[in-house]
């Protein structure tokens, strides 16, 4: 346990710190030499990443590079082969992906997934659920208790639900609205389990530039409520503009990590995404 | 903001005008039809009961269970062998009768709770049969084979109230039944219904939003069996006798299309469908050999025109009246 601590205590170079602000940030979110494998193919590769307290830190890599399976294992959906994730302090191996978020893990899908026969007000509740505790018999018979975590749980949802602007589409079912919306219902869904890591799988892709940029806007805004976010993106104006710190995978190894401003002119990461120009070589 | 206040407020009136006007009915309905209206109308709350057992596994949840009658089954062949061997009355078998149900459901589900769609349906199916093979061979001589048990009492509290006619049978059944259904309606409106109609939206999603899907699919089977077992201690007390071809496949089936009929994970739908399925045999009687081939088309139109059910569950408004809203503030 000591030893994680010493791990945890890790400190990384920031964009502040560059900046001449010397904030050291903390690193919430480290895997270590994780792997994981399906079948034949090693999807993820001694991958180690560092997500600091209070960051939007961004993993970006091209298509089948492993940075869904990377996030999956993170959250719990799939069981890594080997290495560890480490949250706060915390090995998180072997535990399920609603064990996961109940220690401030909360994601959102590439391709959303939402409860589409439920009202947008319900969606955001059920976000609640990790965070409150009636049972069964006091539902059914509707304790004063549960009376009040149940109005508890609405006003929570009201204001995440007003945070992220969908308040006049509480009551209107999940698959009826507009798909930007549909992301940001996610994401608020997501909020509403209070978590302090915010795992974001391409909240901008179907997004047109418009909504990109108040998606950025948001989350910059959100962080300020000591909040950290990792998200996997491919728009690169998305992950240039809000990203304080960036790592690049490819193949299921991580080939650079750096600040956005030096990961734009690496050489190695130009060549994973555009490949080597054979010709010119000859 | 104020019309919309309005509008919730006419909804829930006429809603709740409506539920006293049903429950007025029932409670009047004896005086004014004979004892033989009684008992189908007995039969109907049965059906009911199990209907809503049911609909929180298939409704709520999305679990498809086709082995229902074989929890109602255990709750019934429980009451019938603990009322004939050891005297225990019925009332007290009441309870004991759903924790057997319950606890049968948890034994058998807990291995198969991770099977999905249509693989949990197969199993169920033979949990089902399984339950009524057992019952039929007669295990360590207790359930007196094909023949069944008989002889079992009538439920009474001690010897000053005894349900032993057709009109107190009738009271009995309704008033479990609506305790039943205000008890689901607020499942339904807490963390817990909330938790299982979003394992029946999306399982991968519901758990990473922090539901233990286990648990709670799980939870869902055991209430859906206990209810069940309080139906088949009903059941046995009422006819008087338990044998196992009360319990076939075929019942099972009676309970899915009374949950599908209605419409899934809708209370009042799963009381539209027990009617249904219930009434139209008598309605029908003149035509029995057609009641079949009547039934098949009605399906067939039914799920062409509203596949949803008769009366789907709608969600919205009324349910979640807006709370920290002041008038004019109409955007988030």
């Amino acid at each position: 346990m000591a030893k994680d601590n010493n791990n945890m205590e890790t400190i990384i170079r920031t964009k502040q710190e560059n900046e001449g602000i010397n904030k050291i940030n903390k690193v919430v979110l480290q895997t270590d030499k994780l792997t994981k494998k399906f079948g034949g193919l090693i999807a993820v590769n001694n991958f180690d990443l560092k997500v600091s307290q209070g960051e939007i830190s961004s993993l970006i890599g091209p298509n089948g590079a492993g940075k869904t399976t990377v996030f999956n294992v993170v959250t719990g959906i799939y069981k890594a082969d080997g290495g560890k994730v480490i949250f706060k302090g915390e090995d998180l191996a072997g535990k399920k992906p609603h064990q996961i978020i109940k220690k401030g893990i909360a994601r959102t899908f590439q391709n959303i997934r939402l409860f589409s026969n439920m009202t947008c007000l319900e969606n955001v509740m059920a976000g609640q659920h990790c965070r409150s505790r009636e049972g069964t018999w006091s539902s059914v018979l509707k304790t004063p208790g549960q009376k009040k975590e149940e109005l508890e749980i609405k006003k929570n949802a009201e204001n995440r639900l007003k945070q992220v602007g969908l308040w006049k589409w509480r009551d209107e079912l999940a698959k009826n609205i507009a798909y930007g919306n549909q992301r940001m219902l996610e994401i608020g869904r997501a909020l509403a389990t209070n978590p302090d890591l915010l795992v974001l799988d391409e909240p901008s892709s179907g997004l047109n530039d418009k909504e990109s940029e108040d998606l950025m806007d948001f989350l910059k805004e959100i962080i300020k409520d000591n909040l950290t976010i990792l998200l996997i993106e491919h728009d690169m104006n998305v992950v240039m503009g809000i990203s304080h710190w960036v790592t690049v995978m490819d193949e299921g190894k991580k080939i650079a990590e750096g600040l956005p401003e030096d990961i734009y002119s690496n050489p190695q990461v130009i060549e994973a995404y555009l490949g080597k120009d054979e010709e010119e070589k000859e | 903001m104020k019309l919309n206040k309005n509008i919730n407020q006419k909804n829930s009136i006429f809603k709740n005008w409506l539920v006293i006007l049903v429950a007025i009915l029932f409670i009047i309905l004896p005086f004014i039809i004979n004892a033989y209206w009684v008992d189908v109308l007995f039969f109907f709350g049965v059906y009911a009961l199990l209907g809503l057992s049911l609909n929180i596994v298939l409704g709520e949840v999305g679990l498809f269970d086709l082995g229902h009658m074989g929890f109602m089954a255990i709750g019934a062949y429980t009451t019938a062998i603990l009322n004939t061997t050891f005297g225990i009355p019925i009332i007290v078998l009441l309870p004991i009768s759903a924790i057997a149900a319950g606890a049968f459901a948890w034994l058998v589900c807990s291995p198969i709770i991770h099977l999905r769609g249509d693989y949990l349906c197969i199993v169920t199916i033979g949990m089902g049969e399984i339950v009524r093979l057992t019952l039929n061979n007669n295990p360590f001589g207790i359930t007196g084979g094909s023949n069944g048990v008989y002889g079992i009492d009538f439920p009474s509290l001690g010897s000053i109230f005894v349900i032993d006619n057709s009109t107190k049978f009738y009271y009995y059944i309704w008033l479990i039944v609506g305790l039943t259904i205000i008890g689901l309606v607020n499942l339904q409106r807490s963390r817990i219904g909330r938790a299982w109609n979003c394992i029946r939206e999306d399982e991968i999603a519901a758990e990473s939003t922090g539901i233990d899907v286990r648990y709670y699919k799980l939870l869902a089977f055991v209430l859906g069996a206990g209810l069940a077992g309080v139906g088949g201690n009903i059941y046995a007390s009422k006819l008087m006798i338990v044998s196992p071809e009360s319990f076939s496949f075929m019942e099972s089936c009676m309970l899915f299309c009374i949950v599908l009929i209605g419409g899934m994970g809708s209370i009042p739908g799963v009381l539209i469908g027990a009617a249904a399925i219930s009434l139209f045999p008598e309605v029908f009687r003149a035509f029995a050999q057609y009641r079949m081939l009547i039934f098949g088309v009605a399906m067939v139109i039914m799920m062409i025109f509203r596949p949803g059910g008769i009366w789907p569950r709608k969600r919205g408004a009324f349910e979640f009246k807006p709370l920290l809203m002041k008038p004019g503030e109409e955007n988030g």
